[in-house]
């Protein structure tokens, strides 16, 4: 447990704050939050940050529950798990989830925790932590797929001050970087991280000038009871006191030929609070896929869901975590046993969406949206140039996938999208200049988003050419099990990996592989997956399927699944419409499923070989 | 001819000023806009202002127009129908748009994903690639062009546009593509990325290339039709068109380019507020032009607006040289609202635009807008706009009410203070977006307030920035005009270069320097300046090598010694710029990314106004008190017409001063000097005590 030195030991009294006031504080709050972003983009130098923004910011109360941030990391358990003192001008970073009860879930990421002091005594946490594109170990990127723990995924920093009283750590620091492949970005990014949050800091401290020490954490207070209260009354209204609502999905194999994985969550109301409860999920994987999540960090993701369509300008916050309690069994898939390794963890997080979208959806249509790109698929490509003027200088690409956003209540799903927020892709023109590689086509494809009234977002054909000799690693998923439809829309395509060497033969590749060697000429294409549909499919406009076949969206053969009879041109034949979409509609039941997974487990299994070129997971086992 | 005439056409109102170069005496016309053909509406205030001034338009010269033109195009969705032609495996290029969605954790659930500004369907590909270093990979497939434009005309594209993967690095495969068009397309206006824009990412490049001839044959319709009326009209003079970065350009320059006009109505107020503030005695200065539905603000150092490289307008971001204005969606119109759920008081981003207005505009609005709450609390008096518009302060303070409604506040008056509190706040955040988060103190400027709300709020924004004085324009309202009036011509040239330091010399930037300062000065020679009257300034894009972002500085072309002294110059005032606003460096090589020539024509001579003089005693301007309710409580404020104020006079606040088309409100602990040249100087009395009244 740290313990807090402020030499300011009279506790804040507390103050009423009118709603306007309140208002105020919480605009310049979200206001500090966006800037915090900014200063990190700017500064950054991996491109994992710089240009696809794979950071998170946090702005605390004083006892470090967030007022403002996107995505929970939660300073009260790093703050119990960290021995020694902190005081003023401290700035601590640690990449250890072992270490913060899971504030961060992988030691790809760096995080930096620095008290706000106002007048002596401690009015906040400013928090951010950033994926670093390389942290040393045993293959670039160090997140090996085949990693049983996590000793093999590079440099692991325990919690400690990397400033002391405002003096950089040095030495510590050096040490640090002296593990990793690109100490320069590194050193960039986690200046930035810094920065960012003596920016919050500032930002902070300007609104106790302004309003007064007092006023600003009563005004938190206000804000946290404010969530809390609209907490409160969303979930009188949403779901029945004592019934039990569960959902399951899948994360596809562990990397090391296990899977599928079985992900499950169940919710019941018992009177003001509802329970989140993991029990009946998958043991812990043997390769690196475990999601070691923070309960806070559950809390979050299930508020922010419910919240959004609610009031979609309020400033998302901890103060309703007292009515959510959440139960995660030990030496499961959500929490291993140290020493499990984490490095892949982004397909657990990824399935979080599908996961809460499934559970809420149940009783909430706004929510009821398909199973989309709940994911950010990595690749990686790295090596020595062989020749020219940078002859034997190292390379080394950590880049992000897109896919398709599933049919939603409002509409389509955007294709080559992501559901995570701010992430954007890097322009191929930038991949082209700084790396030795061609990038042939980026485009999606074709009928991969799942029919529907509103149709799922189509996957993407990332085709790269590489111009040295190198090695590549993937990390994605969904490649067995279908991203799911829904209302009577049908599952998004899958994803699929392969490489036209340059001899002519076609290699398909696992999702998850790394230290496949490539030679120049050598052609990677990786290939995403769509996103459910949304709505019967039958239902959808005939002139909108011709129309998105012009497009090159959806081929006249796909239209069919929409009962569309249309040329490659997209003209619709009406009379043979008609007649598709009754004959279609006579071969279904009456009552179209909520959820279309596809074909039944057994049956994608036994088929597994045969439709992707892959051998079936063996099921997992309890360590 | 001695008469120069600036135009400023926004969505409600055409502004025309008309200006006596030799004496500075001004004619205003105000007149209603004409959104079917603007160019009635310009024509008619013309018309007026020559008629005010007595003259005939034959002693009217040049033009000078800031339009919406290109702005309203995109906003409304009624640009032409864009074919556009791409490499091949990229035609989703505008559909993948980045692949960004913005808004939080679940803001995919709710967000409407925009169409692109070129239908897919109207998106072809064709075989031909270059690399990154402009070499030729395989050559460009002529048949293939040939092909996929005859598509395209079949579809009846109205223009095209053309962005081939790394064209900023060899331009030949784009010039090649366009030269098929002129044979398939005919007279169709084409827009090629290595012109319009020849820098690297190709998704930017692509949407920039694509909106510029998404807007092109409505501007390039408008420009041509309103030259042609105003040479029929007598007017001897040239039209020129202010662009988004503050300086003008010719009619047919303009439409060649129309994606540099896009902010050319909000730039307008900028070069506007520079000339007030200038006549005033300020260089540095932030602006804060508040409408009915939005508000604009931007920076001014040393009399020169912040240039940035992004233009936003709606959802569109292009990349396009333009004035650094940050809009909110914050303005007179904005709808204030209670979610039942969190019971938090809202104001915007909903606005009740000009149909049906605010509730005390009497044409059925029923929501509370902050021009309600300003009703309510006395600030507007009951006549706008010259008295064609009478305020119903019932239906605002009934409006209101639903806010105390749902609200444990205690009173309309209280309630509209609160939504007057946020609105302000929500605009203090755009002004600290220019300022504080790019290193200013806001203290360090004055405030330059107009748009038909801003010098209503004005006094408070100052309060909290601490920029002083608050300059209250004359005529706040024809600011735009003004400053179209007040400007100079202007171009520039740019090249991509990514360059690391080492791999350059003095002497090889120089030559690109030459180069582009050429580029820039061409088409200004072309529309008939002559070589002596241009100056020329250099700006690069700096970063560290590997960094994603790039700060912009400017190239003292004096520094180049030959000797390394020129890249020295620019590595010291690149790291000047990322410490001032990010605390810290790197050891990281420098690069160079783009370098940019600015050509600029001289100023033109317009002399100021000077008002008459008399001394602090204001009373002579005075013709009433008015209860208003300030800081929770109720206060008499004198009533002043701003007409009748004499230089040196000083009103002291609670004051509200009202002229034609603005309502100035001076808090309590405020106030007001007017400036000879016609502008109100707020600043808090302490400081004016101290200071003294500035002459």
């Amino acid at each position: 447990m740290a313990q807090i030195i402020q030499t300011a030991t009279e506790p804040l009294p507390t103050v009423d704050v009118d709603v306007i006031t309140l208002d105020l504080v919480e605009n310049a709050l979200r206001n500090a939050r966006y800037e915090m972003d900014e200063v990190l983009f700017r500064t950054a130098l991996s491109p994992g940050i710089r240009e696809q923004h794979d950071e998170f910011p946090l702005i605390g109360d004083p006892e470090g529950k967030m007022v403002v941030g996107q995505f929970g990391l939660s300073i009260p358990d790093f703050l119990e798990n960290f021995e020694g003192t902190i005081e003023e001008g401290d700035v601590l970073l640690t990449s250890d989830p072992y270490s913060c009860g899971a504030a961060i879930s992988h030691a790809n990421d760096w995080l930096v925790v620095m008290p706000i002091y106002f007048e002596g005594r401690i009015v906040g946490w400013a928090s951010m932590f950033g994926h670093m594109s390389d942290v040393g170990g045993k293959t670039p990127a160090s997140m090996p797929t085949d990693a049983r723990t996590i000793y093999e995924e590079g440099v692991v920093i325990p919690p400690f001050k990397l400033y002391k009283a405002g003096v950089l750590d040095e030495d510590a620091l050096r040490i640090i970087l002296n593990q990793v492949r690109k100490p320069d970005w590194n050193r960039a990014d986690l200046n930035g991280l810094v920065a960012a949050c003596s920016t919050a800091s500032r930002r902070v401290q300007e609104l106790c000038a302004r309003f007064g020490a007092d006023t600003y954490t009563s005004a938190l207070d206000a804000l946290l009871d404010r969530n809390y209260r609209a907490m409160k009354a969303l979930l009188q209204m949403v779901f029945k006191d004592g019934e039990t609502l569960s959902f399951t999905d899948y994360i596809c194999d562990d990397g090391v030929g296990y899977g599928p994985y079985e992900l499950k969550l169940s919710l019941t109301r018992n009177g003001d609070k509802v329970l989140l409860d993991f029990t009946g999920s998958s043991p812990q994987a043997k390769g690196p896929i475990n999601y070691f999540i923070n309960e806070n960090l559950v809390r979050m993701f299930f508020g922010i869901y419910m919240i959004t369509v609610a009031d979609p300008q309020i400033l998302w916050n901890d103060g309703f975590y007292p009515l959510v309690d959440v139960e995660i069994p030990e030496d499961s898939f959500w929490k291993p046993k140290f020493p499990a390794a984490l490095n892949a963890r982004n397909h657990g997080i990824g399935r979080v969406f599908d996961l809460f979208g499934g559970l809420l959806g149940q009783t909430n249509p706004d929510l009821l949206n398909a199973a989309g790109f709940s994911s950010s698929p990595h690749f990686m490509y790295s090596g020595n140039y062989s020749e020219g003027e940078r002859k034997g200088e190292w390379f080394q690409l950590y880049s992000i996938g897109f896919g398709g956003i599933p049919g939603r209540p409002i509409g389509d799903g955007p294709d080559g999208h992501s559901l995570w927020p701010s992430f954007v892709n890097i322009p191929c023109e930038y991949l082209e200049s700084y790396y030795p590689l061609r990038v042939e086509a980026w485009e999606t494809v074709s009928d991969t988003g799942g029919a529907g009234l509103h149709r799922g977002g189509n996957a993407v054909d990332a085709a790269y050419r590489f111009l040295e000799p190198g090695t590549i690693a993937i990390h994605d998923d969904r490649w067995l099990t279908y991203p799911w439809g829904v209302n009577g829309g049908e599952p998004g395509a899958r994803g699929r990996k392969w490489i036209d060497r340059v001899d002519g033969t076609r290699e398909i590749l696992p999702s998850k592989i790394h230290d496949v060697e490539v030679a120049p000429g050598d052609v990677l294409h990786f290939v995403t997956w769509g996103g459910g549909g949304w709505g019967d499919p039958l239902a959808r406009d005939p002139e909108l399927v011709g129309l998105e076949v012009r497009r090159g969206l959806v081929t006249a053969d796909g239209a069919r699944r929409y009962g569309v009879v249309c040329d490659a041109s997209g003209t619709v034949d009406t009379d043979a419409t008609a007649a598709l979409r009754a004959e279609l509609a006579a071969g279904r039941p009456d009552v179209l499923p909520t959820f279309n997974s596809g074909p039944p487990l057994e049956e994608i299994l036994a088929r597994c070989e045969e439709e992707t070129g892959l051998p079936a997971p063996k099921p997992p086992v309890a360590l | 001819m001695t008469y120069r005439l600036g135009v400023d056409v926004g969505g409600t109102f055409t502004d025309i000023l008309l200006v006596d170069e030799s004496s500075g005496e001004t004619y205003r016309a105000k007149t209603p806009s004409t959104p079917h053909d603007q160019s009635v509406g310009v024509l008619r205030g013309i018309m007026q202002a020559c008629a005010a001034a007595d003259i005939g338009l034959d002693q009217v010269g040049d033009v000078m127009h800031g339009t919406t033109i290109a702005t309203n195009a995109i906003l409304e969705g009624k640009g032409a129908r864009v074919g556009l032609v791409t490499t091949r495996g990229f035609r989703q290029v505008l559909q993948i748009a980045r692949s960004f969605v913005p808004g939080g954790l679940a803001g995919w659930i709710i967000w409407p994903k925009p169409e692109p500004l070129a239908a897919l369907e109207d998106t072809v590909e064709v075989g031909g690639r270059i690399a990154s270093d402009g070499t030729v990979v395989e050559d460009l497939d002529e048949d293939d062009v040939r092909a996929a434009l005859d598509k395209l005309a079949a579809q009846g594209v109205e223009a095209l546009s053309i962005s081939l993967i790394n064209s900023y690095a060899n331009p030949e495969h784009e010039r090649r593509v366009a030269k098929v068009a002129q044979e398939v397309l005919g007279g169709l206006t084409v827009s090629v990325s290595s012109s319009v824009l020849p820098e690297l990412r190709e998704y930017e490049r692509t949407l920039t290339t694509v909106a510029n001839a998404y807007v092109q044959p409505r501007v390039a319709r408008y420009t041509a039709n309103l030259s042609e009326q105003l040479t029929e009209s007598g007017v001897g003079g040239k039209l020129y068109i202010l662009r988004s970065d503050g300086g003008l350009a010719s009619a047919a320059t303009a439409a060649d380019n129309p994606v540099s006009l896009l902010l050319s109505g909000p730039a307008g107020g900028v070069s506007g507020a520079a000339w007030v503030a200038e006549q005033a005695g300020f260089s540095d200065f932030l602006t804060f032009d508040m409408g009915g539905t939005s508000t604009d603000v931007a920076l001014v150092q040393d009399r020169v607006p912040r240039i940035g490289r992004e233009t936003k307008v709606g959802d569109l971001t292009v990349r396009a040289t333009s004035v650094d204005v940050r809009t909110v969606g914050a303005g007179g119109g904005s709808i204030a609202h209670v979610p039942p759920l969190t019971q938090a008081l809202r104001v915007g981003p909903q606005s009740a635009g000009a149909v049906p207005g605010p509730a005390a505009y009497g044409q059925g609005g029923v929501e509370p807008t902050v021009t309600d709450a300003n009703v309510v609390l006395g600030y507007l008096p009951t006549s706008l706009a010259g008295g064609e518009v009478t305020l119903d302060r019932a239906a605002a303070a009934a409006a209101v009410q639903t806010i105390v409604d749902a609200t444990d506040l205690g009173s309309v008056e209280e309630a509209a203070e609160g939504i007057i509190d946020i609105v302000n706040e929500n605009m203090l955040g755009a002004l600290r977006l220019v300022s504080v988060q790019q290193g200013f103190d806001p203290r360090d400027f004055a405030l330059v307030a107009f748009g038909g709300a801003g010098p209503l709020h004005a006094n408070a924004l100052g309060r909290l920035t601490g920029a002083w004085p608050v300059i209250i324009p004359p005529s706040p309202g024809v600011l735009c005009a003004y400053g179209d009036a007040t400007t100079s011509m202007r171009d520039e040239a740019v090249r991509t270069l990514m360059r690391p330091f080492s791999s350059l010399d003095d002497d090889a930037l120089r030559d690109q320097l030459v180069e582009l300062a050429d580029d820039a000065r061409a088409s200004l020679i072309r529309d008939g300046l002559s070589e002596s009257d241009l100056t020329v300034t250099y700006a690069a894009d700096l970063r560290y090598h590997g960094q994603g972002f790039e700060i912009p500085v400017a190239i003292d072309a004096s520094a180049f010694d030959g000797n390394g002294g020129g890249l020295a110059s620019l590595r010291e005032a690149f790291d000047a710029e990322h410490e001032r606003l990010f605390s810290f460096l790197l050891g990281n090589e420098h690069e160079i990314v783009t370098v940019r020539a600015t050509a600029s024509g001289p100023r033109p001579a317009v002399a100021a106004p000077v008002l008459a003089s008399g001394d602090a005693d204001s009373s002579g301007a005075l013709v009433g008190t008015e209860s208003i309710w300030v800081d929770g409580g109720a206060v008499d404020a004198g009533l002043y017409q701003r007409d009748q104020l004499l230089a040196g006079n000083v009103v002291t606040g609670p004051a509200v001063i009202t002229e034609m088309d603005s309502t100035t409100l001076v808090l309590p602990g405020h106030a007001a000097t007017v400036h000879p040249s016609g502008s109100l100087l707020i600043r808090p009395i302490d400081q004016s005590a101290a200071d003294g009244a500035e002459g």
